[in-house]
């Protein structure tokens, strides 16, 4: 029993090791404009698929150089999605800007089904195949570089936003976009800056579990989804919060899957988030909201 | 009569329709799927539109109507009436549990809890194969007869749910220009001065999110009968977002906005199906393109448009009267 109990936290931690980071992904944009950006997921599926279609076949670029590339790619595509959809609905309201990245969302889906059709695609693992033996639990090379990437992305995006002067300019165009700009802030550009973060992280985190979970057109949709729920619960606005959220999720879901059913895991995850959120309804780490009437 | 101006316009493009149009297929068929939209979508704009509560798991509802409806019929016999009532009723019940805790959330909370609740349901749906046909769906599903009149042609299922769509829209129209209307529109502009107003905040809230749910619960048990078979892909996250997006596109706040916003994108695809592979693209980049250029909506957006232009025309008359007032004068002087 004890053996596998030890087998579902280890799968949990992989799973919501790529939850954190799509919720991560979450928690920053919407501290930098306050959009909750549905199309988060999209930018995993894009950063797996162009990974696997720069790496393909004989002439394909040896691996690091395509995930380099592909992460590239989808820097350029969050920053575009700043400027073309969501800066120039400035001001419109909370539901418009969430059916805009629903949008926005399903042209890129549309964009990869036309350039990478209906076909799943894997990667191969980085590091071999052979599974590592823990107690009597067995964990594949991959899911450790799965955690292990994830833990130095959190740690490293703590650091930007803490130690350095690009990511303190874009907590302070998040506190206040007035008061930044006066003092010499270019809102404008941190914002930029901030999607193509959030774009990088997502990418990231596709590469990182493309040679697990595969990658098709339509990955994007159910790990957006998971990424929005791991910000919720960890309180929106809350990067860490997200990150633990995510970790949260990934452990549930495998624990439920594992104890109880397969089948209702998706629900389990869903329904716990649910009973969190009507005992704390800003989320397990979030700042209850008071409204300014 | 001023107020309900609309409404007869509608009533009337619905009789009209299909005698301009005989036996076409954009009329009897897509209308058909477009007129449940409709009402799905009049019903989710009464509590995102008027109170301002998003929803993101609305099919839910409409999903548990058509799968009572599916199961009592099918699977013990029943005649498809009662089991509509039932529907609502089990539907209505399950509502109110739910609306206390899950509308005490706000904004983006608010959005999670709905679809969350949305994809549970969806899922339960999946799962309990014995009672609901699993992913494969359930079917042989009996039509609606009215004393004898069978519901058994497209023509006529156009005419019953034209007909449903008339009397949900006159309703919702009725219940905006009530106190309960007023007291929800209070609401959306502020729950705080709502309260200091005395308006009872939270009992309002569960009102107009029961009616939408009964609404959507009716609905769903009618699309049950008119389709005669009912899969869980129906009811998914998806076609949540689907209805938000109708009632976003078309215009929040405005009953005749969510009846546009359901047509456009009921048969938005329908038309881009020409474009084969490229249809999902286009897809989202109008739809992304709409809510950039018109974030409120198409009409309110049209109406914006339309009253611009007869302002232009207005002043454009206005100042050639004025040069033409000038001239003369000038002319007098030249006289003089």
């Amino acid at each position: 029993m004890f053996d596998q109990i030890l087998q579902f936290l280890l799968t949990g931690i992989t799973v919501g090791s790529t939850y954190a980071l799509v919720g991560l992904g979450f928690a920053i944009i919407y501290n930098a404009s306050d959009v909750v950006n549905f199309s988060q997921g999209e930018f995993v599926m894009i950063g797996a698929m162009s990974a696997v279609a720069l790496s393909a076949g004989d002439t394909g670029l040896p691996l690091w150089a395509a995930a380099l590339a592909a992460v590239l790619i989808t820097t350029l595509v969050g920053m575009a999605l700043q400027r073309f959809a969501i800066a120039p609905a400035r001001g419109a309201s909370v539901v418009t800007t969430i059916i805009i990245t629903i949008g926005a969302s399903i042209f890129l889906r549309g964009v990869a089904l036309l350039v990478w059709g209906k076909d799943l695609f894997a990667l191969p693992p980085f590091s071999g195949d052979d599974p590592i033996q823990i107690g009597n639990a067995t964990v594949l090379p991959q899911s450790l570089w799965v955690m292990g990437g994830a833990a130095v992305l959190v740690f490293g995006a703590q650091y930007f936003f803490t130690h350095t002067t690009l990511g303190k300019a874009i907590l302070a165009c998040s506190c206040n976009k007035t008061a930044a700009h006066l003092v010499g802030i270019n809102v404008g550009v941190m914002l930029l800056v901030a999607y193509g973060l959030s774009a990088a992280l997502g990418a990231m985190a596709g590469i990182l579990v493309a040679p697990i979970t595969f990658a098709s057109y339509d990955t994007g949709v159910m790990l957006g989804l998971k990424g929005f729920s791991a910000a919720i619960l960890g309180g929106m606005g809350n990067p860490m919060g997200a990150v633990a959220g995510g970790l949260l999720l990934g452990l549930i879901e495998s624990l439920s899957a594992g104890l109880i059913s397969s089948g209702y895991k998706d629900a389990i995850g869903f329904i716990i988030l649910l009973l969190v959120l009507f005992f704390r309804p800003s989320g397990l780490f979030g700042k209850a909201s008071v409204e300014r009437v | 009569m001023k107020r309900l101006s609309g409404f007869f316009l509608l009533a009337v493009a619905i009789v009209v329709l299909p005698f301009i149009f005989p036996d076409n297929y954009f009329v009897t068929v897509v209308g058909v799927s477009a007129g449940l939209h409709a009402i799905l979508a009049v019903s989710l704009n009464l509590l995102m539109g008027y109170a301002g509560q998003i929803s993101l798991g609305h099919a839910a509802f409409f999903g548990i109507g058509a799968y009572t409806s599916a199961i009592l019929t099918t699977r013990y016999g029943w005649n498809p009436w009662p089991t509509i009532l039932v529907g609502a009723a089990f539907t209505g019940v399950l509502a109110y549990i739910v609306a206390r805790p899950i509308l005490k959330l706000k904004g983006h909370y608010l959005a999670m809890a709905t679809l969350g609740l949305g994809i549970i349901v969806h899922i339960f749906i999946v799962q309990l194969g014995w009672l609901t046909g699993g992913p494969d769906g359930l079917g042989g599903i009996p039509t609606l007869s009215l004393f004898g009149w069978e519901v058994d042609s497209d023509a006529r299922w156009y005419v019953v749910i034209g007909a449903l769509l008339l009397i949900v829209v006159w309703l919702a129209l009725n219940i905006i220009d009530s106190r309960s209307g007023r007291a929800l529109r209070a609401l959306h502009g502020s729950e705080v001065a709502a309260e200091m107003m005395g308006i009872n905040t939270a009992a309002t809230k569960t009102g107009v999110f029961v009616l939408a749910a009964l609404i959507a619960s009716v609905a769903g048990s009618v699309f049950a009968h008119q389709q005669a078979f009912v899969s869980p892909d129906s009811f998914s996250f998806f076609f949540s977002i689907e209805l938000v997006t109708m009632v976003v596109l078309g215009g929040m706040a405005s009953t005749y906005g969510a009846v546009l916003g359901a047509i456009i994108l009921t048969f938005l695809p329908e038309l881009l199906v020409v474009f084969e592979d490229y249809e999902v693209m286009i897809f989202g980049g109008i739809l992304m393109g709409t809510m950039i250029f018109l974030p409120q909506g198409l009409f309110v957006g049209l109406q914006e448009l339309l009253r611009k232009l007869t302002r232009r025309r207005q002043r454009a008359a206005q100042a050639a009267q004025a040069t033409e007032a000038t001239k003369q004068k000038e002319d007098n002087h030249g006289v003089a």
